[in-house]
């Protein structure tokens, strides 16, 4: 077969189509800038950054489970379940006046560990018992949800650690301009009226989601695990004839997704203070799936990226927050994210050699 | 002895292949035990007149997942239309019709509307090549945000009474010893004991059901149905126009969606956007639990209900026991898991012809 | 010239890639072509056009004599141009007879409106043009998934033949089938040669297209590289011309 070539006018297009995305968050932020006062600002911006670290995990959590050409529906309820378990354990032993610091450790791990079983039993049922994804983490989102609404009665749980939400909320770096500069928290001796003038930068949440996904980028790129993610949702045959262990590969996978859910959740009590959880209407899951997929994943499997992921999280985000400054109606949001969504999957079937 | 052995084990398969059935007059008996309302004529009612959202939801559902693909916008479609049909109806009563009419006209042209949604969906899935999911979670948005959109928080109302009348009316009702009277609820002495039986809702939503299951069972639409999700190519190359089908199928699913939501409204007689967005697990549990593989070319309209029923009598029931329904999602997570375990274990379930 | 089914100067591209370019072939009825080439030569493209599943972009097709245009896979069968597959295009999730009046169900009317499947019609028919093949199945109504690889053939092959194909096209029949299995095929190929069908087999099996075509067509990277007559060529030849050692146009 004759292969023909392009000229070099295409070759830019390609390359902006590669990254639609990126490029479609540039603009976004450019229209908003224009629209909505106070868009443009270090505040909003580390704002929607800090707002976004729980999508961020969420997102992250789908892309390794959607690359290995699966699904995870429970990521959204298990993020719940760790939230108010982890709440309900720190506020049994701040009760039982144990120190800060030991409830909120104790509390959070817990939380954590707990969150591994969900997706121990999701990968298990999709890997070993062949339960299609979308039923097994139906089930588990199900479950999950049931058994915090079990916990906590349908009450957010409260009376938590006073420095909980400091650590969530607070900032690497305060900046009185021409005055102070501290750490980790305000300066002292700072007077009411001059809290305005702070210069706050880089929030604690940033610092922590940079850190984790980091640490999965890194996975997902430059480890075998990365790589075997991506050959069993290319193809599940040729990796098992490659001799990689696919069950477990994939338990493993839910069991990643599942802790990162937890650990969404565990930061949400950093966050806000209370343990909630997961009330329908948020439908958290199909939003980080969104996210991963305008991000340039598709649900077939085998393709993604953690960035893409990040940037698809963040752009919906922003989208709200844009739209809101803006004097938007928030529920037009939805309709936004629908529609790039179609857009994303429409940009990758036009363009199917290049991702 | 070993025949013994033959027909304990083709028993055995008998109720294994019916395990759904099996597991539905289960739950009825355990029901009838630990909550007392259960097993009467009211308590038979209410399983009916919460259902039928689930009915409606999870037929639409099944079309769509016999295909292949899901449809998750059947929650937010069933919201729009409670709105659209609300507001159509308070504005013909007030134009001054007669609320029979305007009732009537604000439904009908809230079906039309509503088959919009699908025909979008369609689109997007049969020539855009959108994967369902991503289409229909595209779709639920939009139709979300148009519905908020035409309520701006403020529940539509002063909806004629004959719209809760019809909403919340029987069929028959009986003293007992003879029928008194149909659709129209009879005054009746006090002390008189009055059945009431099988919600209006109910019927109207099964004539519906029923011929769409008689569609899907014994016409060429039904056929091409199954064999668009068993083998889409195979469709293609046998002539069968399967974007055209798709289409239609997306339709057909808005269209329940849509016959949900007016029906929500006459029970309830207000619109709300979010009206059906608890049920869309409910309608797939049921799809699943009821004999559908995901992957599609299997599936039943009377599967389907068999397994809305298995949910609504369990919902009905912990609620009548007192218990919160907390444990009913648990519950039915570990149905759903259990209902594709047992596929498994019996496949000739699917792979037998009849 | 007659040819049942002719192709002039057709050529398909896919975006930068030239798929079919530039080939003119025909096919006599009661006459079989074997089509040859190596993978990415172009054949399975060249029977899509014929087929309707693709359209050419330059080129004509000619059927019967007379121009047409083959616009989508039902004007093919309309016409009488029948495909089968590598992958036979079966709906696993339906029983034999479905299958085999797959797009063209028989209908039959109750209360005298409603338009419904008519199974007894379909699952006599089948019977029948089964028996006359002598292809046996115990039920027809069971689901293709569970019949055999050469069953399955079987079907896909009754199927063409119940509707009056005229043209045949059959794209690695021999694939995938036990040796007695193939010589069934092979046996019911030439009974429908026989018959005054013209067909076209696709196939990698050199040794099954010299038992049953009487001439070869060999593409390669598109373009077809030569023609022969199968008597006056053998299999050392038709190889070489595969892979490229000669081009040589008769």
């Amino acid at each position: 077969m004759i292969l023909d070539s392009k000229g070099r006018g295409s070759k830019l297009l390609m390359t902006a189509a590669k990254n639609w995305a990126l490029l479609f968050l540039f603009l976004l932020v450019a229209v908003f800038s224009i629209t909505g006062k106070g868009f443009f600002s270090l505040t909003n911006f580390q704002n929607i950054i800090h707002l976004s670290t729980i999508f961020l995990l969420l997102s992250a959590a789908e892309t390794y489970v959607i690359i290995a050409g699966g699904i995870d529906l429970s990521v959204g309820f298990v993020m719940g379940l760790s939230s108010v378990l982890s709440a309900k354990i720190m506020q049994i032993l701040h009760a039982s006046a144990l120190p800060e610091p030991a409830s909120m450790l104790i509390g959070g791990v817990v939380g954590l560990t707990v969150c591994i079983i969900p997706g121990l039993i999701s990968g298990t049922l999709i890997a070993r018992f062949n339960v299609p994804p979308f039923i097994a983490t139906l089930g588990m989102w199900g479950v999950t949800n049931g058994i915090t609404l079990r916990i906590c009665q349908g009450f957010p749980i409260s009376f938590l650690p006073s420095k909980l939400v400091g650590l969530g909320n607070g900032y690497l770096l305060y900046i009185l301009p021409g005055r102070a500069v501290s750490f980790f928290h305000k300066p002292f001796g700072i007077q009411g009226s001059q809290i305005r003038e702070l210069v706050r930068i880089f929030p604690n949440s940033l610092l922590f989601s940079f850190f984790v996904l980091f640490i999965l980028w890194y996975i997902l790129k430059h480890t075998k695990f990365g790589q075997h993610t991506y050959a069993v949702g290319g193809s599940m045959d040729a990796a098992i004839r490659a001799g990689i262990d696919v069950r477990r590969h994939l338990i493993l996978t839910y069991t990643l997704s599942s802790f990162l859910a937890g650990l969404a959740g565990v930061f949400n009590v950093f966050q806000t203070g209370i343990g909630n959880f997961t009330p329908f209407s948020a439908m958290y899951e199909l939003f980080a799936i969104a996210g991963v997929v305008i991000g340039g994943a598709s649900l077939m499997g085998g393709k993604g990226s953690i960035l893409g992921a990040c940037v698809g999280a963040v752009m919906i985000r922003l989208l709200e927050n844009g739209l809101s400054i803006s004097g938007v109606e928030p529920f037009f949001r939805f309709v936004a994210v629908g529609l790039i969504l179609i857009l994303a999957v429409v940009i990758d079937q036009m363009f199917p050699e290049l991702f | 002895m070993e025949r013994s052995n033959n027909r304990g084990k083709g028993f055995l398969m008998f109720l294994g292949r019916r395990w759904a059935l099996m597991f539905l007059v289960l739950e009825s008996l355990v029901f009838s035990f630990t909550a007392p309302a259960f097993f009467s004529v009211k308590g038979i009612q209410i399983v009916l007149f919460f259902g039928t959202t689930i009915f409606l939801l999870g037929t639409a559902e099944t079309f769509v997942i016999i295909t292949g693909g899901i449809d998750l916008s059947v929650g937010f479609i069933m919201g729009f239309a409670s709105i659209v049909s609300a507001k159509l109806t308070v504005i013909f009563t007030r134009m001054g019709l007669p609320p029979g009419v305007g009732i009537l006209l604000g439904i009908l042209i809230t079906w039309m509307i509503g088959l919009i949604p699908g025909y979008v969906n369609g689109t997007l899935v049969a020539r855009l090549n959108v994967p369902p999911f991503i289409a229909t979670f595209s779709m639920l948005g939009i139709t979300h945000g148009i519905s908020e959109l035409l309520i701006r928080g403020v529940p539509a109302k002063n909806l004629p009474y004959l719209a809760n009348a019809i909403g919340n009316g029987y069929f028959i009702y009986s003293v007992p010893g003879e029928i008194v009277s149909l659709f129209k609820k009879p005054i009746i002495q006090r002390g008189v004991l009055l059945y009431e039986i099988i919600p209006n809702v109910v019927v109207i939503a099964f004539v519906f059901i029923l011929v769409f299951a008689f569609i899907l069972k014994r016409s060429k639409f039904g056929q091409h149905t199954y064999a668009v999700g068993g083998n889409i190519d195979a469709a293609i190359r046998a002539g069968i126009n399967v974007k055209a089908h798709l289409i239609k199928i997306y339709m057909v699913s808005s269209f329940f969606a849509t016959l949900s939501g007016t029906i929500y409204m006459l029970q309830y007689i207000t619109g709300k956007a979010d009206a059906g967005a608890p049920f869309l697990l409910d309608a797939i549990v049921s799809v699943v639990i009821g004999g559908a593989s995901l992957y599609g070319g299997i599936g039943t309209v009377g599967g389907t209900i068999l397994g809305c029923l298995i949910l609504s009598v369990l919902e009905t029931g912990l609620r009548m026991m007192g218990v919160p329904t907390f444990d009913k999602y648990i519950a039915v997570g570990i149905i759903l898991i259990f209902a594709v375990l047992v596929d498994q274990f019996f496949p000739e379930l699917i792979h037998k012809g009849d | 010239m007659g040819y049942l089914l002719e192709v002039k100067d057709i050529t398909k591209r896919f975006g930068g890639l030239v798929a079919v370019n530039c080939v003119s072939m025909g096919v006599n009825a009661g006459e079989v072509v074997g089509l040859l080439g190596d993978n990415g030569a172009g054949k399975s493209t060249l029977i899509k056009m014929i087929s309707g599943v693709y359209h050419p972009d330059e080129g004509s097709i000619f059927f019967l004599n007379e121009a047409v245009r083959i616009n989508s896979p039902m004007d093919a069968l309309s016409m009488g141009i029948e495909t089968i597959y590598q992958d036979l295009a079966l709906a696993e999730n339906l029983n034999v007879y479905s299958n085999i009046f797959l797009g063209r169900e028989k209908l039959k009317k109750i209360l005298g409106l409603i338009n419904i499947l008519d199974h007894d019609y379909m699952l006599a028919e089948s019977k029948k043009v089964l028996n006359s093949l002598e292809i046996e199945i115990p039920s027809l109504k069971n689901k293709i998934s569970m019949l055999s690889g050469g069953q399955r053939q079987a079907v896909a092959i009754s199927r063409s033949l119940y509707w009056n194909a005229k043209f045949l096209i059959m794209d690695e029949p021999t694939a995938a089938l036990g040796i007695a299995e193939q010589k069934k095929v092979l046996d019911l190929i030439r009974l429908l040669k026989s018959q005054g069908l013209g067909i076209i087999i696709i196939s990698h099996q050199i040794h099954d297209i010299f038992s049953v075509a009487d001439r070869l067509v060999i593409m390669r990277r598109g373009l077809k590289v030569a023609e022969r007559i199968t008597k006056e060529t053998d299999p050392n030849e038709v190889v070489s011309l595969i892979v490229g050692a000669e081009m040589v146009k008769r």
